[in-house]
């Protein structure tokens, strides 16, 4: 096997692994494409859709596509550019994301995203949809009002013996995150916070530990744009 | 049901969690729904959560939660069948039954429910009663059906209307199902002894000179994508695997399609040879034949067929007489879930998951049914492919056009004399078809379902062929009577909304949307922004993972290019903000609570 | 120097914490004076329309119908209207009420709930005919009447409100550093 291919982003030629992810390669040369369903290590969900480029002239998620010899690979377009957009304000719009009152904001990754692409307002009509939270679990709070249905928390939380914790229920609109009655019980304290950790957004809260500790200026999101560790890299390379 | 009986139930599947879905079937099946006590026994002698069993479980529509009725009424909604007089059929079920749809009856007996369309579109409205097929519903019939329900009448005895043709009057199945056969082409005809090609014919041809023969044909998959068969067979041939699955993709679900139902029907032999014959083109042991949950009325008969199939030798081992050729099919039932057809999505539904498309890379062919090399081809496709090896590569090229080999069975339904199914060589125009069919004072054509593409009459000189107007065959005719955008146009986005697997985010709430904008503008609130925003919303589902959810939007594009009239005369001109805020009614539900008198 | 701008603000479903951070521009307050004059406005006082203005700034969300009336008068008196902080642009915590039937809001707010179950002992509802309707719903002022410009945050920092009224003020183009766009 070769020992790496080249690829093009956006007219910069890379050298990535054969067989990584495109928004693998991307990340390690500098290069940030927009995630939020995913995870590095973890297998990809390919939900969110904002990981979206322009393949060969084809749309395909960077997190599900291995990188191939030769693959010329845009991120950088007016439609792409839409399209991460329009994915945040769809996640926006279809639950109900109060930011003030979210133990989350500052370090959540949807608001983040929506920082970053400068989300005054959705185009599209808030839906308020009723939705619950479940305080049933005595480790950890999910609120289904703040969940974007990644799946984290489904790909990554199993037990030792491999029992999904989480798992889908419903379809379509009426997707939700459950969490499973017997095994969510006997979880962990390690899980329950690994869970709470995964979640990109507000969704999965650890009860061990309060909110809001962070001041405001001094989270994650709060002074840098989601994305920056990543562009970093490349601003160290070329200097 | 007890538990003692659940643990029997997971037990006949060897306690494999990949058979959930036939272990959830036969618990429907035998209780009428999946009782909430099930799934933990479920999930304990599987070895998985019951989390992970309740995703299954709730994802699809036939699968009850609770106690659905000793008759259980799925009474389709789709389109043609609201054409042909569902109302009121509908209205006299709840009448008669005394309960809404979406309800069960005090006594127990009677459950009303929804239920996308269920491939009779040739003879709606139909219903699906404990799974037994009952078509061309008139109030009347309903009245006398429920009558006999209160009687504690039998399913046989519900049917009063006698038996359809062909076999599906045959003992084992026992329908109330026509064929509506109006047109037979070469692969429907009558001129074939099923066995010949696996008898006959295999012993002159290997199984690269099988993909060879299919190649020349230039055979394109009949379920919709039209991907070539040969290459297809090929790559899976190639691709490295301890062992490879044959598929046949009998879950037709997009509305106004039910040529699968006939060829099930009549042809079920051709079918389950042409999936023998791919087998041995690409060295598979084992066959599934995928089936919709609706056809559910065939199981016995076609579990019968593969039986004398076996006994003679056409399945098992050593087929046919050629050594070392074992191949033997199963039949694995859906539950409710138009995505399934979608290949990816059918295997994980088959796999006893959620039916949520896989991404691509890799394809099935190399990492498909249980991460093994899979081909999966639709039942017209196979059929067809026992044909092209019976009588030559050549004999089929001389059929259909330069690139569209071939014929394709149509399943016309909608405003039209003769509804049914039409095998047609590629090439004629819909003007062709329309004649052909009987149909007058048309307005529009669905043609490859909501999926497709709505076209109007200036439109009707276009050709049916992979260059022009492709289609998986569903052809739904509209006239002059109907409307468009509240008729047609809404109830294949809320077709759409219903099926939506949820995984991808456009998907998910993208036809949510604009059935509120559609709304929106049918209720006289519309501006012209609404126009440009259904169009530029629609097109940010071209970012979904599957073909369900890329085409989802379908309806809405397809009718603001081909109908954009009937759009902008219903939006206010001159206008140009209006969100539809109405303070009227904004206000009664609080004046209503607190007892004022609303001032406005 | 161009005339004056006019500016007119006002507070609808919200906290006053939008003009707070308003205020929060702190000694920039002198150059906005000279920049602009203020007609309707609690910062004035001035309770009606008495100009045409060039901008409004709206805070809060739309929750009765005062509020709808308010909203209008504006879209009809101003020629730019923005919706600053997160209550007029999605309404805020008080549509958190707005996945609850509002006749359990109100039988919570006056006959049931822990600080009225004693106090109310006639069940009195609020249902004078002075007094605004409320809506089904807390509505975001967009979705009442056109809004042209939106400045997110609980409050919008005080630097992206003096940034973004300044470039309208002057006809400039609005440029924002990524620190002053928050939800928060």
């Amino acid at each position: 096997m070769k020992e790496f291919v080249t690829i093009t982003i956006d007219d910069q030629e890379i050298k990535a692994r054969p067989g990584e992810y495109i928004v693998d390669a991307a990340r390690r040369n500098g290069i940030y494409i927009p995630t939020l369903c995913n995870m590095s290590g973890v297998k990809p969900a390919g939900s969110c859709r904002i990981c979206t480029v322009n393949v060969n002239g084809r749309l395909m998620t960077s997190c599900t596509t291995p990188v191939a010899e030769g693959m010329e690979i845009e991120t950088i377009s007016q439609e792409i550019a839409d399209f991460r957009k329009t994915v945040v304000e769809l996640l926006l719009i279809e639950g109900n994301h109060f930011c003030p009152s979210c133990e989350k904001s500052g370090n959540c990754e949807l608001q983040a995203l929506g920082y970053r692409f400068e989300v005054m307002v959705p185009r599209f009509p808030y839906q308020f949809p009723k939705r619950d939270i479940d305080a049933s679990n005595p480790k950890l709070i999910k609120d289904h009002n703040r969940c974007v249905l990644c799946k984290r928390c489904i790909r990554t939380i199993l037990d030792e013996e491999g029992h999904h914790i989480f798992a889908f229920r419903y379809r379509g609109h009426q997707l939700q995150i459950t969490i499973d009655p017997e095994y969510g019980m006997n979880m962990t304290d390690e899980l329950a916070q690994k869970a709470a950790k995964n979640c990109p957004v507000g969704a999965l809260l650890y009860r061990g530990k309060h909110g809001f500790e962070i001041p405001i200026g001094k989270r994650k999101y709060d002074k840098e744009p989601i994305g920056s560790d990543i562009e970093k890299l490349k601003k160290v390379k070329i200097s | 049901m007890d538990i003692k009986r659940v643990e029997n139930i997971v037990a006949n599947y060897n306690r494999d969690k990949t058979r959930l879905m036939d272990m959830l079937i036969d618990i429907q099946t035998e209780a009428g729904y999946i009782p909430a006590g099930a799934i933990p026994v479920i999930a304990k002698q599987t070895d998985t959560s019951q989390a992970y069993v309740e995703q299954t479980v709730s994802f699809y529509h036939f699968f009850r939660r609770e106690p659905s009725g000793k008759y259980t009424v799925f009474l389709n909604s789709s389109v043609v069948a609201n054409m042909m007089g569902r109302d009121k059929v509908a209205r006299t079920f709840e009448e008669e039954a005394g309960c809404k749809f979406g309800e069960v009856t005090e006594d127990g007996l009677i459950g009303l429910f929804d239920t996308a369309c269920i491939g009779m579109s040739d003879q709606e409205p139909a219903a699906l009663i404990n799974g037994k097929v009952f078509t061309r519903l008139t109030p009347f019939r309903v009245r006398e059906i429920i009558r006999n329900m209160k009687k504690g009448n039998s399913l046989d005895e519900l049917s009063t209307s006698g038996y359809g043709g062909g076999k599906n009057a045959s003992e084992l199945i026992r329908a109330e199902v026509r064929n509506n056969v109006q047109r037979q082409g070469p692969v429907m005809e009558n001129d074939y002894t099923p066995g010949t090609v696996l008898r006959e014919k295999l012993k002159h041809f290997s199984p690269d000179e099988v993909i060879w023969e299919i190649k020349l044909s230039e055979i394109r998959g009949r379920g919709g994508a039209g991907f070539p068969t040969g290459l297809k067979w090929e790559f899976c041939r190639r691709a490295r695997g301890e062992k490879k699955y044959i598929f046949c993709n009998a879950d037709e679900g997009e509305p106004g399609t039910f040529k699968d139902r006939v060829l099930l029907t009549e042809y079920p032999e051709l079918m389950f040879e042409g999936m023998t014959l791919a087998a041995y083109a690409v060295g598979a042991s084992e066959g599934i034949l995928y089936i919709r949950y609706e056809y559910k009325y065939l199981e016995n008969y076609l579990k019968h067929v593969l039986e004398k199939m076996r006994q003679q030798n056409l399945l098992g081992k050593n087929i046919a007489g050629k050594e070392g050729f074992d191949f033997d099919i199963r039949i694995q039932y859906g539950a409710g879930a138009y995505v399934c057809g979608e290949e990816s999505a059918l295997l994980e539904s088959a796999e006893g998951k959620r039916g949520e498309p896989r991404f691509k890379p890799p394809f099935p062919v190399e990492k498909g049914y249980l991460g093994y090399p899979t081909v999966i081809n639709n039942v017209e496709t196979l059929c067809t492919a026992v044909k092209i090896m019976q009588f030559g590569s050549e004999w089929y090229r001389s059929l259909g056009t330069q690139e569209s080999r071939g014929t394709k069975i149509l399943s016309i339904s909608g405003d039209c004399r003769y509804p049914g199914i039409y095998e047609m060589e590629w090439g004629y125009s819909v003007n062709d078809i329309l004649d052909m069919a009987g149909a007058y004072d048309v307005q529009a054509v669905q043609v490859g379902g909501p999926s497709g593409s709505l076209i109007g009459p200036d439109e009707f000189d276009r050709i049916i062929c992979y260059s022009d107007l492709a289609t998986g065959g569903s052809f739904i005719i509209f006239n002059n009577t109907r409307d468009i955008l509240k008729d047609v146009v809404m109830n294949f986005m809320e077709f759409f909304i219903e099926e939506s697997c949820g995984s991808c985010v456009p998907c998910r709430n993208i036809p949510w949307l604009l059935k509120q904008k559609l709304e929106k503008i049918l209720q006289g609130h519309g501006v012209w922004k609404d126009i440009e925003d259904m169009e530029e919303w629609a097109g940010m589902m071209r970012i979904n993972r599957c073909g369900l959810g890329q085409t989802a939007a379908n309806p809405v594009v397809s009718s603001l290019k081909n109908f954009r009239a009937l759009y902008e005369e219903k939006i206010q001109k001159g206008k140009r903000f209006d969100e539809g805020f109405n303070l009227e009614k904004a206000v009664i539900e609080s004046c209503e609570a607190v007892g004022r008198t609303p001032l406005i | 120097m161009n005339k004056r701008k006019i500016l007119a603000t006002t507070s609808l479903a919200g906290c006053f914490g939008c003009h707070m951070s308003f205020l929060d521009i702190d000694e920039r307050i002198l150059d906005l004076i000279e920049l602009v004059e203020f007609n309707k406005s609690p910062i004035d006082d001035i309770k009606k329309f008495t100009k045409e203005c060039d901008i409004g700034l709206i805070e809060g969300g739309v929750c009765n119908s005062e509020n709808v009336e308010i909203l209008k008068e504006f879209r009809k008196h101003c020629k730019i209207l923005v919706s600053f902080g997160e209550c007029a642009i999605m309404g805020g915590l008080p549509a958190l009420r707005n996945t609850i039937p509002i006749e359990e809001c109100i039988r919570e707010a006056y006959l049931e709930g822990p600080s009225v179950s004693d106090s109310n002992e006639e069940g009195i509802l609020p249902n004078d005919e002075e007094l605004p309707m409320l809506l089904n719903k807390v509505y975001p002022c967009h979705e009442i009447v056109k809004i042209d410009y939106f400045l997110p945050g609980c409050p919008p920092r005080a630097d992206l409100i003096w940034e973004s009224l300044y470039a309208l003020i002057t006809e400039q183009e609005i440029k924002l550093p990524y620190e002053v766009i928050k939800y928060d």
